[in-house]
């Protein structure tokens, strides 16, 4: 079996958000960039897999030259191979286009993909890649077994939980559940001087057009004071809820 | 030329983002000069909608389990057949689930966490939250057909009637290529996506044997239960209630946090909530700088008197 992980270079969750070139750019300086959490939680699972399984796990970024760090942590956290897509990425649409090429080439079983990305949360891309290549589609997906040729895996619903089985290939939007937090595989000496040795391969873009544009960035606004109610009087709590916010 | 809108329904009944989404739909349509068309399935009331502005409503008739590609091809075939050029829809994991499907095969652009009624018609552009609600976005939408993704609680719900006509829609059988079971566990519980209000525990509730707190707060207010991760982490509640960056998102309208410390990766995950209120004994708690109302206190000591207080608020 082949396992693909798409992997997004993403500010670190204590990353301060800024913008630059009159609030059209990301400011990234000073920033520390990780793997997406979401796909990190599925890179997990996918070095599960093949530690049960006969099965290769390559992972796949869309990005500039600054995410190899991240591939190359990819695979010293036990990734066999990794490509790079030499290009910016502007939209999700684009993305999902360049994965799903190298996945028509290189005929992955599984594709797993973050439910969303901290950074531009669009929640899109597997979604997208599974219609693209034509295969089953599970997203915010909880659990997943699968043989040589069939998945059963449990998605999470705003109320519950399904439980969807089919064929394989399939595609899945991974995030925490899928593994625990506690399970993340923190690579260790051996992995990071392996992951030297490893494949990154770079690829050139295939997919230069997009669909949405990018127009400008905003901060939030900033925030008013909090109200303080002391714990003696909290009916004063009860009020402000009421008749100020609106909310109860 | 017209404005189609995706109405979720939940046993029959549209759900209260369907008619934010109508309310967001009619403005569009009116700025547009257009008709504002809906699509739903297996309404029982479909005439509930006429007063948020739909004036014609395709009820799909289906006894076809939730199957996200399926529904995908049904949206898409009415969506064609009424001439939509907007898709406009909600958040919910399920639609999350089916128009990343539906913008590959309609070939639209597609935005998610709209907050915001559209900056700019044409071109249409739209405000997004991004960076986990630690910024906004201005997207434009380039292609023929768009798809907008709105927020639950992030525009309102206003009253606009029109003449509504509907037609059924009966779906022939579908092959599925999966199987579908849905597995019941939360029971009769409000879901954090739909719920008004979220009353979330942390760490400082010290032990699941506390949860009576939050669940007693939740249940006077008609409110879902969340918690912050380490709770989930630790196994005190199900992963289910796990709310913020990694997480659940919350977009409530009030959200209640006690005992917990206010880490950006928990405040990320909950800032769409339009009130936030705190209850924690340490003042210098981070939590306080991104709440609205505060209360510096032991849990132990301030929940029960506020559940005592909203009781007899509730029986006025
Ligand atoms: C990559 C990453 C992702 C993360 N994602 C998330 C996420 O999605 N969601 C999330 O919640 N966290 C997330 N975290 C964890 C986050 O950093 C914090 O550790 C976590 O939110 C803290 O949880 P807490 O507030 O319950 O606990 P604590 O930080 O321990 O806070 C407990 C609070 O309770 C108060 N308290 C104690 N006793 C009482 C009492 N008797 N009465 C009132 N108050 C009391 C204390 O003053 C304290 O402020 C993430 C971390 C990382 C690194």
């Amino acid at each position: 079996m082949k396992i693909l992980v798409c992997i997004s270079s993403v500010p670190d969750t204590t990353s301060r958000i800024n913008f630059i070139d009159n609030e059209t750019e990301f400011d990234r300086s000073g920033v520390q960039y990780v793997i997406n959490p979401n796909d990190e939680f599925g890179l997990t699972r996918a070095i599960w897999l093949k530690e049960k399984e006969s099965c290769e796990v390559h992972v796949i970024c869309v990005g500039g030259i600054d995410t190899d760090p991240i591939l190359r942590k990819a695979l010293a956290i036990g990734a066999d191979q990794a490509f790079r897509v030499d290009t910016k990425p502007m939209d999700a649409n684009q993305v999902a286009k360049e994965i799903s090429d190298l996945v028509k080439e290189k005929e992955y079983n599984l594709i797993i993909a973050g439910r969303e990305s901290i950074d531009y949360n669009g929640g899109m891309v597997p979604g997208m890649i599974a219609t693209l290549i034509n295969a089953n589609y599970v997203s915010n997906c909880v659990s997943l077994d699968v043989d040589q040729s069939n998945f059963k895996a449990i998605r999470e619903t705003d109320g519950g939980k399904e439980e969807i089985s089919g064929s394989l290939p399939l595609v899945i939007g991974s995030q925490k559940g899928l593994v625990e937090e506690s399970d993340l595989i923190i690579p260790n000496m051996r992995g990071i001087m392996m992951s030297r040795k490893k494949p990154l391969t770079i690829i050139q873009a295939k997919f230069k057009t997009h669909q949405t544009k990018t127009v400008k960035y905003q901060k939030l606004p900033p925030k008013s004071e909090v109200k303080l109610v002391k714990p003696e009087k909290i009916n004063d709590l009860i009020d402000l809820l009421h008749n100020e916010a609106k909310v109860i | 030329m017209a404005i189609i809108v995706y109405l979720e329904t939940e046993n029959g009944s549209f759900k209260k983002s369907a008619l934010e989404v109508s309310s967001y739909g009619r403005k569009l349509a009116d700025e547009k000069k257009t008709n504002l068309c809906g699509i739903t399935f297996n309404s029982s009331d479909p005439f509930k909608i006429e007063k948020y502005g739909v004036e014609k409503l395709i009820n799909i008739k289906t006894d076809h389990v939730f199957d996200a590609k399926i529904y995908a091809d049904l949206l898409c075939k009415n969506f064609r057949d009424l001439g939509g050029t907007i898709f406009i829809t909600g958040s919910s994991a399920d639609s999350r689930f089916i128009f990343p499907i539906i913008s590959i095969l309609l070939d639209a652009s597609y935005a998610t966490n709209v907050v915001e009624f559209p900056s700019s018609i044409s071109p249409l552009v739209l405000k997004r939250s991004v960076f986990t609600n630690k910024a906004f976005v201005f997207t434009e939408l380039k292609n023929k057909h768009k798809i907008i993704g709105i927020l639950n609680n992030s525009f309102g719900i206003f009253e606009s009637e029109r003449k509504l006509e509907v037609k059924d829609y009966i779906s022939e059988s579908l092959d599925s290529n999966v199987q579908v079971e849905s597995i019941k566990e939360d029971g009769e519980k409000i879901s954090i996506a739909d719920a008004e209000i979220v009353v979330s525990g942390g760490r400082g509730l010290k032990g699941p044997e506390n949860w009576n707190l939050v669940e007693d707060l939740a249940k006077t207010l008609g409110a879902a239960t969340a918690c912050s991760k380490p709770v989930s982490d630790m196994g005190w509640r199900p992963h289910s209630e796990h709310v913020g960056q990694t997480g659940k998102p919350v977009a409530s309208n009030l959200y209640i946090a006690i005992g917990v410390s206010g880490a950006i990766q928990h405040l990320a995950g909950i800032n769409a909530s339009k009130c936030k209120v705190v209850i924690n004994n340490d003042p210098e708690a981070p939590f306080f700088k991104a709440a609205d109302y505060g209360v510096v206190g032991d849990a132990f000591d301030v929940v029960p008197k506020l559940i005592e207080g909203l009781k007899k608020f509730k029986s006025r």
